[in-house]
């Protein structure tokens, strides 16, 4: 195994960790939000978040390198403090948690509904504030749900590609991750090493949704007796 | 002293309905809301917690203002002293019996911990988790947790209605026994006669979104008691057409009793329907059932 081939996988990894990472931080407020609030103009709020589900990720990286670009007055904005966002891994970053936002918020906002109303009654009727609720009697609760808007947040991360190539294109070490190498390897005709990728990716993957489903039933089991 | 001035605008089952009470509770009395169901019994113990804002009117506990619409005063649920026993009981799932019940702890008391868990005999189930609890095992935890926050109100919603006849007798002493020993003032939601005779100092019964009547359980609900005839109230479960006349099984508390009556008085009969059996004649036996 070269070089190349491990920095592309870390590069890939990393990229999927800290966009996991971001989303759950963004996600639980974000859900909490969807799934509690009266707020009128809930369904617009709605539409954006679930919007990169059935956009082409093309159509979504157009218009970040519109907006955010060198050129635009936001890119412009941010460069004065120094921040670049197209073609460096931060713009990867937000890219995908733009993208894979929809993955994480909705397993949250279901789990969020799910939770009977008169749990959280309760807690407010002994006591307890709105963000000690959250966190000890709703989050513990929904255990299942976090465990699948991390696992499909992060799959769908490492599996993203148009939104990569339109923000990120393919510097080795800052943006190319292993989606984009395969693809470029094909091209190049280089048959045995985006396999060896692909290969990669298809044993990691699998391990993680195994360990997943396999914790997730666990906690579902001691939840049940 | 306990004062609630409510009037809120219901609407059940897609008719508007204006609840409108008054009632006034004594400190550490015991008193029962008695109506049918949809009549905003609920409703009213949630607007006392916090849970659901009246239209108008005020609450005012222990000379406090909970709630007052004209001088714009609403505390939230967290910050008014209520003990809440849910009808579902809403135990945490994620915490064990003994992390329940400190939950509602504002500081954590061993001592009161231990006699919580004692008088709800629960001491030697305190580590296990809602789930592998029975329905009265989960009841009685959702009651030592409520009184746990030392209210200055505990509000039951039908608290053993999902509970079946021995285990609800049980418990009817162990709620006296907890209102009694914790000088609580306590609201219970109920439709059980023998509940509300036993628990009761006093019922509302909540007609129409009013308050229609009040009193002793006994002045309230047995007016003829004087007249010498044995009157039961139940429902009625079936009716079996045999020969000229009809059979008709009534549930009594708990009993099912057959009963004959007429062709012509059985049209008037459904399934379901509130029935009271009567009988002028004789005088009953009485046995004593141990």
């Amino acid at each position: 195994m070269d070089n190349d081939f491990l920095t592309t996988l870390l590069l890939t990894f990393k990229l999927a960790f800290i966009t996991t990472f971001i989303l759950l931080l963004i996600g639980i407020p974000l859900a909490y939000f969807l799934a509690y609030s009266r707020f009128r103009f809930k369904p617009f709020i709605e539409t954006i978040v679930s919007m990169p589900l059935v956009l082409p990720p093309t159509v979504l990286g157009f218009y970040f390198l519109v907006f955010l670009g060198t050129e635009s007055m936001i890119g412009k904005f941010l460069e004065q403090f120094g921040i670049k966002l197209v073609f460096t891994f931060e713009g990867l970053v937000v890219g995908s948690v733009l993208y894979s936002l929809p993955f994480m918020v909705h397993p949250l906002q279901s789990g969020f509904q799910s939770v009977p109303k008169s749990l959280i009654e309760a807690s407010y009727t002994l006591g307890k504030s709105k963000l000690e609720t959250l966190m000890k009697v709703i989050l513990p609760n929904i255990k299942p749900s976090i465990l699948t808007g991390i696992v499909l947040a992060f799959a769908h991360t490492i599996g993203e590609f148009g939104v990569v190539l339109m923000i990120g294109g393919s510097i080795p070490g800052e943006t190319r991750v292993a989606s984009i190498a395969i693809y470029e390897e094909v091209e190049a005709l280089n048959y045995d090493k985006a396999g060896d990728y692909a290969l990669i990716l298809l044993i990691i993957t699998f391990l993680i949704l195994l360990v997943v489903y396999t914790v997730n039933k666990k906690i579902l089991k001691i939840e049940d007796l | 002293m306990i004062e609630l001035n409510l009037k809120k605008l219901l609407n059940i089952e897609n008719k508007d309905q204006t609840l409108d009470i008054d009632i006034k509770i004594k400190t550490r009395e015991f008193i029962t809301l008695f109506g049918k169901s949809g009549a905003g019994k609920t409703t009213i113990l949630k607007m006392i917690a916090g849970l659901v804002q009246p239209d108008e009117g005020f609450i005012k506990v222990n000379g406090q203002l909970w709630f007052d619409k004209e001088k714009n005063i609403n505390l939230p649920p967290q910050k008014r002293k209520v003990g809440f026993v849910f009808q579902d009981y809403a135990l945490f799932p994620n915490m064990t019996v003994e992390q329940n019940i400190k939950f509602g702890m504002e500081k954590e008391d061993k001592n009161f911990l231990k006699e919580l868990l004692e008088i709800t005999e629960l001491y030697d189930i305190k580590d296990r988790k809602p789930v592998t609890l029975s329905g009265g095992q989960r009841q009685r935890v959702a009651l030592a947790r409520a009184v746990a926050r030392k209210p200055d109100i505990l509000l039951l919603d039908e608290p053993l209605s999902a509970l079946d006849f021995e285990i609800r007798q049980k418990l009817q002493e162990k709620l006296k026994e907890i209102h009694n020993r914790f000088d609580l003032t306590t609201v219970l939601v109920s439709h059980d006669f023998s509940e509300i005779f036993k628990l009761s100092n006093r019922v509302f019964v909540l007609e129409n979104g009013k308050i229609t009547r009040s009193g002793k359980p006994e002045d309230v609900f047995v007016q003829e008691r004087l007249s010498g005839k044995v009157k039961f109230s139940g429902e009625i479960l079936g009716i079996k057409k045999d020969d000229v006349v009809c059979i008709v099984s009534v549930l009594i508390g708990g009993n099912i009793i057959k009963v004959i009556a007429t062709q012509e008085e059985a049209k008037s009969l459904s399934v379901g329907d509130k029935v009271v059996i009567a009988s002028k004649a004789f005088n009953p036996f009485i046995l004593k059932i141990d």
